[in-house]
């Protein structure tokens, strides 16, 4: 599988592994973006400043003051070719999720309905979804999440909202996401997390990293009242929440 | 505590460093210095570190009062500040391009900008205010560096991180900084081949015009529309969504560019034609409603070397630096030129 490279002005250039979504492309992404971020540590590859992973490319980052495109692209066809782990060792993160407010999931019973299930049975299909965080973007800490049950796919709404509350979990297509901020939206809201997606008091603001494996556990009220007053305070324990 | 207190706000006046790196894999913008050239010059000035964050004016700056014993700061941009001794004191010209040390109680009215959209204004030392995420850089849509993440209002008082300025002399730059006339140039991708040869051809041939919707996030023209290569209807203007580089220009269905910045978001869905060249970000920063540019292709070789060129000359622009007015003594070039009859006597600056 060949790759192509994308001029992005002269700090930047985008190296694309495919023009459509898939596992296999997004992995190989990962790994570049893991390879070069080692490399870096390593002290190689001066004048890399960052690289953006997306499903199916990765943009390089560089200062044209301490590196050139001429440099930096033969290094990065060598990292290619010395080979790229396919299966990259990934967080697994489990947040809860409350479903039960209809504050909280008002489009519930409406996405029961067009996908012919009950509302116990939407829950059910959104529990049992294998998610993976794919790209982080649009607002800091707003990610795409993708992997939801094949039956629970929709466009999104042909009504965006004007206001959704931060914290919101929705779905739309074949993506689950977590509201990082209250902002517009055209997702169906299925639930609530206690949990922020951007904490600017935490020392890492944004709690999910792309390659996060992703499932939720479904809390009651009181449950989801009894992180927030934490996760407020700043005394929850988000370690708990990473298994692997 | 020292600071300089906002006795009267201006328009959208932020603090911005070189920007936040490293984060954008999170979804993090890396705002920054709109005009990195003009914030640079205004820390050397003062021999701050490069990487200093100053003051960024949008379109009107301020009034700031000195509560400290003595501040130098240094201003950058097409500026007619004031400086206001006292509650009835009249106001007195200053020269912008330079330091000027100022003392407690006096008040900087920082006023309009001319000409461009934004100018600088840094502190000798620097400001005491906690970086976010490795940088004091203001993001104001997640609320985030800064002056508690957001644009300055009266009242805010500003931590300086010294009591008083430095010793020596002020300094001013030895000419105007040099950001070029001709067109804006640009290198062609990541996605051109989403429009036809006529539509990039209209790109590079037209004149494009800033609109009203221009800021921090990015400005979007006025102009002859450009052709994608398959029709919107059929998908031509939606991509899977990618990084974006600093001064990328997407074209969404509508045909019209729109440049990309600072506070840009990290990835985005639609074909971007071309990235602006870094050497004149810079001059995009400073933009306004109204003004037109043309674009100009050049390879990404050609924009790697004007841009080493620009710095070059940033290097220049630093050691040219001259000495503004000799403490204690009289500036003779600046009597002769301004004003014959009362002299100018500076006092000695406390140490």
């Amino acid at each position: 599988m060949s790759v192509r490279y994308l001029s992005c002005g002269d700090t930047a250039f985008t190296v694309e592994f495919g023009n459509e979504i898939s596992p296999e492309i997004n992995a190989r992404v990962m790994a570049l973006h893991a390879a070069i971020g080692r490399a870096k540590a390593a002290g190689e590859l001066a004048g890399v400043v960052e690289t953006v992973p997306t499903m199916r490319s990765l943009m390089v980052a560089y200062d044209p003051l301490a590196a050139s495109r001429a440099d930096l692209q033969p290094r990065i066809d060598a990292l290619i070719a010395r080979g790229l782990p396919a299966g990259l060792a990934s967080r697994r993160v489990t947040l809860p999720c409350c479903y039960d407010d209809p504050e909280f999931a008002p489009d519930l019973s409406e996405i029961a309905k067009r996908t012919k299930k009950t509302v116990e049975q939407v829950i059910a299909a959104h529990l049992a979804s294998a998610f993976k965080v794919y790209v982080l973007g649009f607002m800091p800490g707003l990610a795409y999440v993708a992997g939801l049950d094949q039956t629970l796919y929709l466009p999104r709404r042909s009504e965006p909202r004007v206001r959704v509350p931060r914290s919101t979990v929705a779905i739309a297509m074949d993506m689950t996401t977590i509201y990082p901020f209250e902002s517009p939206g055209g997702w169906h809201l299925i639930g609530r997390t206690p949990l922020w997606m951007f904490d600017k008091r935490r020392e890492q603001p944004v709690f999910l990293a792309p390659g996060d494996s992703l499932s939720f556990q479904r809390i009651d009220r009181k449950t989801f009242d009894r992180i927030a007053r934490e996760v407020d305070a700043g005394t929850f324990d988000w370690s708990k929440l990473v298994t692997a | 505590m020292s600071a300089l207190k906002v006795v009267r706000a201006g328009l959208f006046d932020t603090l911005q460093d070189l920007g936040r790196t490293g984060f954008m894999a999170l979804g993090m913008p890396t705002a920054g210095a709109m005009d990195r050239v003009a914030l640079r010059l205004a820390n050397a000035l003062l021999g701050n570190p490069a990487g200093a964050a100053g003051l960024e004016i949008g379109v009107m700056g301020p009034d700031l009062l000195v509560e400290a014993d003595s501040v130098r700061v240094a201003l950058l941009g097409p500026l007619s500040p004031t400086l206001i001794d006292g509650p009835d004191a009249p106001p007195k010209a200053l020269e912008t391009d330079r330091t000027h040390l100022l003392k407690r109680g006096q008040v900087l009215r920082i006023g309009m900008i001319e000409g461009s959209s934004t100018a600088y204004l840094a502190v000798a030392g620097g400001f005491a205010l906690p970086s976010f995420m490795g940088s004091l850089s203001t993001y104001a849509r997640a609320g985030v560096g800064g002056f508690e993440g957001r644009k300055l209002a009266a009242g805010d008082a500003l931590p300086l991180s010294l009591e008083r300025a430095p010793p020596g002399d002020d300094r001013k730059l030895g000419a105007s900084f040099d950001y070029g006339r001709g067109p804006i140039r640009i290198v062609w991708g990541p996605q051109e081949e989403y429009f036809t040869e006529a539509g990039r051809n209209i790109f590079v041939g037209s004149d494009y015009r800033v609109s009203r919707e221009a800021d921090r996030m990015g400005i979007r023209f006025e102009g002859p529309t450009i052709e994608h290569a398959v029709s919107v209807e059929k998908g031509g203007a939606d991509i899977i969504s990618d990084g974006i580089g600093p001064g990328a220009i997407q074209v969404p269905g509508a045909g019209l560019p729109i440049v990309l910045l600072a506070d840009r978001q990290t990835v985005g869905g639609y074909p971007k034609i071309a990235t602006v060249a870094s050497v004149d970000l810079p001059r995009l920063g400073r933009l306004l409603p109204g003004q037109t540019v043309r674009f100009q292709p050049v390879t990404v070789e050609e924009a790697e070397k004007l841009r080493r060129d620009q710095e070059s000359r940033i290097q220049r622009a630093i050691a040219d630096f001259k000495v503004a007015r000799p403490p204690g003594g009289i500036d003779l070039a600046r009597l002769y030129e301004e004003n014959l009859i009362d002299g100018v006597i500076y006092e000695q600056p406390p140490v």
